[in-house]
């Protein structure tokens, strides 16, 4: 195929030429920097949070009339009861917060009594015996926290607990050339001994800006006696649906002065991460439209300014034929045409998408963009315009060579 | 002869209705998705409280130091209760209040009905005045009632509505919590959005508040803060709630009303002093750093406009962008394939002029059809907003006459900016070669 007189014809359609061209590249550039957000953002949200979430519920209480101290304790212990009695229920615990609630504690902890100096920032989960077999975490040195480790602890009280379970991640960051078990650390002013690592535990946020200690969890053996407490309840997995729709009503059964939302007082773990994650959703959602909208857009482009040019060119393309030019050859001319401007569009597009990156990288504080996308956008687009240009190529290459001799 | 264009127009956008329809569909299409996320982002960008947002200010004072912020940790968006109480002690400013958001639960008089939870503010007088808040019945508690730690609470609208079917429910009581409070005002409606009092807590989207009572009172009866706490390196604070308050934690909000720019710069030198004394008591060790930002730059600061919304917003202009480019690529096919004709017609006296007229006529007519396909797919689209955005923003974006207004001006503007060039073409054809190739 020859591509000099490709590139004389596109010298006389300068402005048809660009437009398309530089539609090609506006949509690359758009295009592989949505795919980027997209494929980061859908990592975000599958990522495991070490939380056996398929078969967890969450019920947050808030006792009414301001209990005393003391009485939210035996209040407390009495749902306990009153949950593990509910058919389904395998296993319970009350806690401050859990993975993807977006409310809790978080703290320094290091290897001084001094709080300005720290090694990590890590959340702060109140837990007792049951939390491990609850949450299904999976113990991988070391042991859990027995019955009579777990002290009680009122608002603002001082959090300085005698033993902790710190997960994986963070042992290695307190104690990076060995194992941390039975070493100490300070969440508080007073050394904790580290009895237990777990594999996994996520941090209840997923913001970004908290990404960096995301896996950093400790577990502290306390049962916190306040007016807000999260009950977190392991069902059966075919009754969980079953136990959370029947939890609420045996909880106010069994006490009448408590608030548990109609809302959002009961949520399933499936619930609880959707929500976390909503934001994501949308914007994977957002972007993953508009680059089928925008790919579709300019296809229709390029079909639309291909039928022109082959109803502009009827003559040179009959008189081409009656010169012994094959249907081939037709076909070809504007296969080939189409891709030369999809190469200098993509060319435009590529540097095009990497500025955008960077810009986006500015404003939006989104990671630089891995050159694989840009390459995935390139074959895409070329296909595109290939598949574009195939009809309007098609019909240029029936047209008869008897055209050459009619006149307009 | 405009309407003779619109006709000749129409027959021509008729003769082609693939390519007429695909114009359409574009235009609408990119002009659509950038008005539904502007919808968006117009809704969390907006001034909460246009009349006043220059004069009222929250200031910051430096209380961790330049080392805090080596390791990463910001300069906090509230004060610490000592400061906050140093600075209400010295009402420098016309107005101010320290603010923070508390839950509380409410237990119904009937034991029938179940006790709720109800969300609300600890403030002082001064925030009714400050912030502009309309009253139904009643009003704000006065100032000697925030000195004598009173009992007293202004309810929402919607509490009143629940708990006393909306009648005048001034001077009745309700319990919150363990205590009773008397009513002494119940609020209009009254719900800023973005809620700029609030932003370093809480989306600034939520539903209205319920209650609002003396923040006195709230600290005797040691109410807990529902927002932020922000403890960096306190360690060696004192057990219970006095010893929290009391401790380097930043947990309240602060707002202070300066009605004109002297007011502004003694307010500064006043926040300067105080962060100069401090050093000289030995409880900071580095240049005071106080800023003191008003209602717009506090929100600004806060990013209180979602990196989502604003993503969305330029995704959406990109896209607007690329559909122009290819309606100027369509239109120069459409206007180009006629060039026959328009060689007649300039060989028949037409000036450039009137070709010009003609086919801008044609695009606006397209423009006009993507601005009606464009207030459908806006319409659509903010139907659609709650796929994308959280359930507390995607129900700010409605369509209002504006927006449709808007949708309209917008197609039919970027329809004629696309058409410029294929229009220009258009009047440049050289009649003699067209008439040649016959």
């Amino acid at each position: 195929m020859q591509i000099r007189p490709i590139l004389a014809t596109l010298r006389h359609h300068k402005a048809g030429t660009l437009l398309i061209a530089m539609q090609i590249a506006l949509t690359l550039a758009i295009v592989c920097n949505a795919m980027f957000i997209i494929h980061q953002r859908l990592a975000r949200m599958s990522k495991p949070s070490g939380v056996d979430e398929s078969n967890l519920l969450v019920v947050r209480n808030e006792w009414a009339g301001k209990p005393a101290p003391a009485q939210i304790g035996s209040l407390m212990a009495a749902d306990l009861d009153t949950l593990r009695k509910v058919p389904g229920v395998t296993n319970v615990y009350a806690t401050n917060t859990y993975p993807f609630s977006n409310t809790g504690l978080a703290n320094g902890i290091g290897h001084s009594p001094d709080k300005r100096n720290y090694v990590s920032v890590t959340a702060v989960y109140f837990a007792n015996e049951n939390t491990l077999a609850t949450l299904g975490l999976k113990l991988v040195e070391g042991r859990n926290f027995t019955t009579n480790e777990i002290n009680d602890l009122g608002d603002h009280d001082k959090i300085a607990p005698d033993v902790i379970i710190v997960t994986r991640e963070l042992a290695h960051r307190l104690y990076p050339d060995g194992s941390a078990l039975g070493k100490t650390a300070y969440i508080s002013d007073k050394p904790s001994i580290i009895i237990g690592i777990v594999d996994r535990l996520q941090i209840p946020w997923v913001d970004s800006s908290m990404a960096q200690w995301a896996d950093c969890s400790t577990l502290l053996p306390f049962r916190q006696r306040v007016d807000t407490t999260h009950y977190v309840v392991r069902a059966r997995p075919e009754q969980l649906a079953d136990v959370a729709a029947r939890v609420r009503a045996t909880l106010y059964a069994a006490h009448h002065l408590r608030v548990i939302r109609p809302k959002d007082g009961v949520q399933t773990f499936a619930q609880v991460r959707a929500a976390a994650y909503e934001s994501d959703r949308g914007i994977a959602i957002l972007m993953g439209v508009i680059s089928t909208i925008l790919l579709a857009i300019t296809a229709a482009g390029i079909v639309g300014l291909a039928s022109f040019w082959v109803g502009q060119r009827r003559k040179q393309i009959g008189v081409r034929r009656a010169l012994g030019a094959t249907r081939h050859d037709i076909l070809s001319y504007f296969l080939t045409e189409n891709l030369l401007i999809g190469i200098a569009g993509v060319v435009l597009g590529g540097v095009l998408a990497i500025g955008l990156n960077l810009w986006l990288m500015k404003q939006f504080e989104i990671g630089r963009l891995a050159p694989g996308y840009v390459l995935t956008g390139v074959a895409m687009l070329l296909l595109l315009g290939q598949g574009a240009v195939f009809a309007p190529a098609l019909r240029a290459s029936r047209v008869p060579p008897v055209e050459a001799t009619r006149s307009v | 002869m405009l309407a003779y264009y619109l006709r000749l127009g129409m027959r021509s956008l008729r003769r082609n209705p693939i390519l007429t329809m695909l114009m359409v569909l574009t235009i609408g299409i990119g002009v659509a998705s950038s008005m539904t996320t502007y919808a968006v982002f117009r809704a969390v960008s907006a001034n909460p409280l246009p009349e006043k947002s220059a004069r009222l200010f929250a200031p910051q004072i430096d209380i961790w130091g330049p080392q805090s912020r080596a390791q990463g940790a910001d300069m906090p968006d509230a004060l610490t209760y000592t400061d906050a109480m140093a600075l209400l002690r010295d009402k420098k400013a016309k107005r101010q209040t320290a603010i923070y958001p508390v839950n509380l639960t409410l237990v119904p008089q009937s034991e029938r009905t179940e006790p709720f939870a109800v969300n609300g503010y600890a403030a002082y007088a001064d925030f009714f005045s400050m912030f502009n808040v309309p009253f139904l019945y009643g009003g704000a508690w006065d100032m000697s009632q925030d000195d004598m730690h009173s009992s007293v609470v202004v309810i929402s609208s919607q509490l009143n509505q629940q708990l006393f079917q909306g009648s005048d429910s001034v001077g009745r009581t309700i319990r919150l919590d363990d205590h009773d409070y008397e009513i002494v005002g119940v609020v209009d409606g009254w719900n800023p959005r973005p809620r700029f009092y609030d932003v370093n807590n809480s989306n600034g989207f939520n539903d209205p508040p319920d209650i609002f009572l003396p923040f006195m009172r709230a600290i005797d009866l040691q109410m807990n803060t529902n927002g932020n706490t922000n403890c960096y390196g306190s360690a060696g604070r004192k057990p219970g709630f006095d010893g929290f308050i009391h401790s380097d934690c930043a947990w309240v909000s602060y707002w202070a009303e300066l009605p004109d720019a002297n007011d502004e710069a003694a307010y500064r030198d006043y926040l300067t002093n105080y962060a100069a004394e401090q050093n000289r008591l030995g409880r900071f060790h580095w240049k005071p750093n106080v800023p003191l930002r008003n209602l717009v730059e506090w929100l600004d600061y806060e990013k209180v406009v979602p990196t989502e919304t604003r993503i969305s917003l330029w995704l959406s202009l990109g896209f607007l962008l690329v559909c122009l480019v290819n309606t100027v690529g369509l239109m120069l096919a459409k206007f180009m394939r006629r060039a026959g004709e328009i060689g007649v017609r300039r060989a028949l006296g037409a000036s450039r002029r009137e070709i010009w007229t003609q086919f801008l006529a044609e695009a606006a007519m397209v423009g006009v059809g993507g601005g009606v396909v464009g207030v459908v797919f806006t319409g659509l689209g903010a139907l659609g907003v709650g796929l994308v955005f959280e359930p507390d923003i995607a129900r700010l974006a409605h369509v209002n006459v504006g927006l449709i207004g808007l949708t309209l001006a917008c197609a039919l503007l970027s329809t004629l900016a696309a058409a410029f060039y294929p229009t220009w073409r258009a009047s440049r054809v050289q009649p003699a070669w067209q008439l040649k190739s016959n």
